[in-house]
């Protein structure tokens, strides 16, 4: 994603009024504001998602959730609110990976394909940083793994029926994590950085 | 004992039970029967309260589980144990962190202790030496029996059983029906089963609750339900031509 975003970012912009430095800059900003918490959200509720749901849709079917409610447990929490708490812990672990992973990746390919300087590329990480956008994406990040979690999970505990049904809880999860992540994204977007 | 008294359930309008009224004695195997859709399940399902009955009362030991809320009802469920139709082990643990899975969240015991009551437990299942197996590499007899020592492990006062013998050989079938017959009078307790074999009924039937249209229509025990004058009964029991030839040659002689 970071590779191709430099050198598309580097052929748009061919124009002697604006520094080739600002791949660099763009690079980073779309990455770390946009791609790497949007998408790796978007990519996550489907991986992740679908298999809380059909997990959890399974159990439900195959009454283990009734096993578990019979033994005394509340089943619910008992759950879905690992899956979630996992999942806010780590999500913010694979942005950053992916943050730095993008970044790395834009760099070698922009300067590999001669679009930009090691230099250049370099300068344009640097200039202007704000860190607040890091920390921006993070907290987008928490907000994300928390839908993903409790609406997968959700789908999933209240499945009814058969393998079909699991199927339809698994893709529904999906659907509606994405959709939820995607509008959460351009509130978040409207409050925090306007 | 567990009393039910006018216990009614209905879904989406449809009446599942209606006005059932049953007492379920310690020490002894109560079996309810029915065809496919007589509300043995819901019935089952309403006992330990995985439905919200729509009217009546379910008292164990003269606790009345209706009144109880969601806390307490977690409560008395510490003290049953249930054995689901498909088992319903939990797929990614083994068959000893199966049944270890009740203790390791309720009794207070350390690991060597846990150890040995799985040990135990599955020792009285007969399955002393599959700990380490998952339950997609168990058959499905094993799997029950699994589910039973799951069940007993925390040694419950109340033991609900929904349809042990399904997809059974007729020989697991009665290591199973044999299995619960002596848990249940080795431990004196509530034991409730659900099941539409008949082999199983003239087994362990030691007071059998006909169930049809969520109504219950007869109650008696094994050796009763053959000579019944209730045509339901008659209907069900003898639906199958072993038993046909078993009454027939029964009145030859």
């Amino acid at each position: 994603m970071g590779a191709a975003l430099t050198i598309q970012t580097a052929y748009n912009i061919e124009s002697p009024v604006i520094p080739l430095y600002a791949v660099g800059l763009a690079t980073r900003d779309s990455i770390i504001l946009e791609f790497s918490p949007t998408i790796i959200g978007l990519i996550l509720a489907g991986k992740v998602g679908s298999n809380i749901a059909s997990e959890l849709g399974t159990m439900r079917v195959t009454e283990q959730i009734d096993a578990l409610e019979i033994m005394g447990i509340n089943s619910a929490s008992f759950l879905v609110l690992p899956k979630i708490v996992a999942a806010v812990i780590i999500n913010p672990i694979l942005i950053i990976i992916s943050m730095v992973l993008g970044i790395f990746g834009g760099w070698l390919f922009g300067t590999l394909g001669g679009a930009v300087t090691t230099t250049e590329f370099v300068y344009g990480l640097q200039y202007a940083f704000q860190p607040f956008y890091v920390t921006y994406a993070l907290g987008k990040t928490l907000a994300f793994a928390f839908l993903i979690t409790s609406i997968s999970g959700y789908f999933g505990y209240y499945t009814e029926g058969g393998a079909l049904e699991v199927g339809s809880s698994s893709t529904r999860a999906v659907v509606y994590s994405s959709i939820f992540l995607l509008v959460a994204n351009y509130l978040l977007t409207q409050v925090v950085l306007t | 004992m567990i009393e039910v008294k006018n216990i009614c359930k209905s879904f989406d309008g449809k009446q599942i039970l209606d006005n059932v009224s049953v007492n379920f004695d310690e020490g002894k195997t109560n079996l309810v029967i029915g065809g496919s859709g007589s509300g043995k399940t819901v019935l089952m399902k309403c006992l330990v309260a995985l439905y919200e009955i729509d009217s009546g009362t379910i008292i164990y030991d003269g606790r009345d589980f209706t009144l109880f809320n969601a806390d307490e009802k977690r409560d008395i469920r510490k003290e049953i144990g249930m054995v689901f139709q498909g088992g319903a082990l939990f797929d990614s643990q083994t068959v000893a962190q199966n049944v270890a899975f009740p203790l390791e969240m309720f009794a207070k015991m350390n690991p060597a202790e846990i150890k040995e009551r799985v040990d135990f437990c599955l020792n009285r299942v007969n399955l002393p030496s599959a700990h380490e197996l998952f339950p997609s590499q168990i058959s499905g007899g094993m799997k029950k029996r699994v589910a039973i020592a799951r069940a007993i492990a925390l040694n419950p006062r109340y033991l609900f059983f929904d349809e042990p013998n399904s997809g059974l050989d007729p020989k697991t079938s009665i290591v199973i029906d044999n299995l619960i017959a002596e848990i249940t009078e080795e431990y004196n307790i509530v034991t409730v089963v659900n099941t539409h074999d008949m082999n199983s009924v003239l087994e362990i039937g030691q007071k059998i609750i006909y169930l049809s249209k969520g109504r219950k229509s007869w109650e008696g025990n094994k050796e009763e339900i053959l000579d019944t004058d209730n045509e339901e009964v008659n209907d069900f029991v003898y639906a199958s031509e072993l038993f046909k030839r078993i009454r027939k040659s029964s009145r030859d002689r």
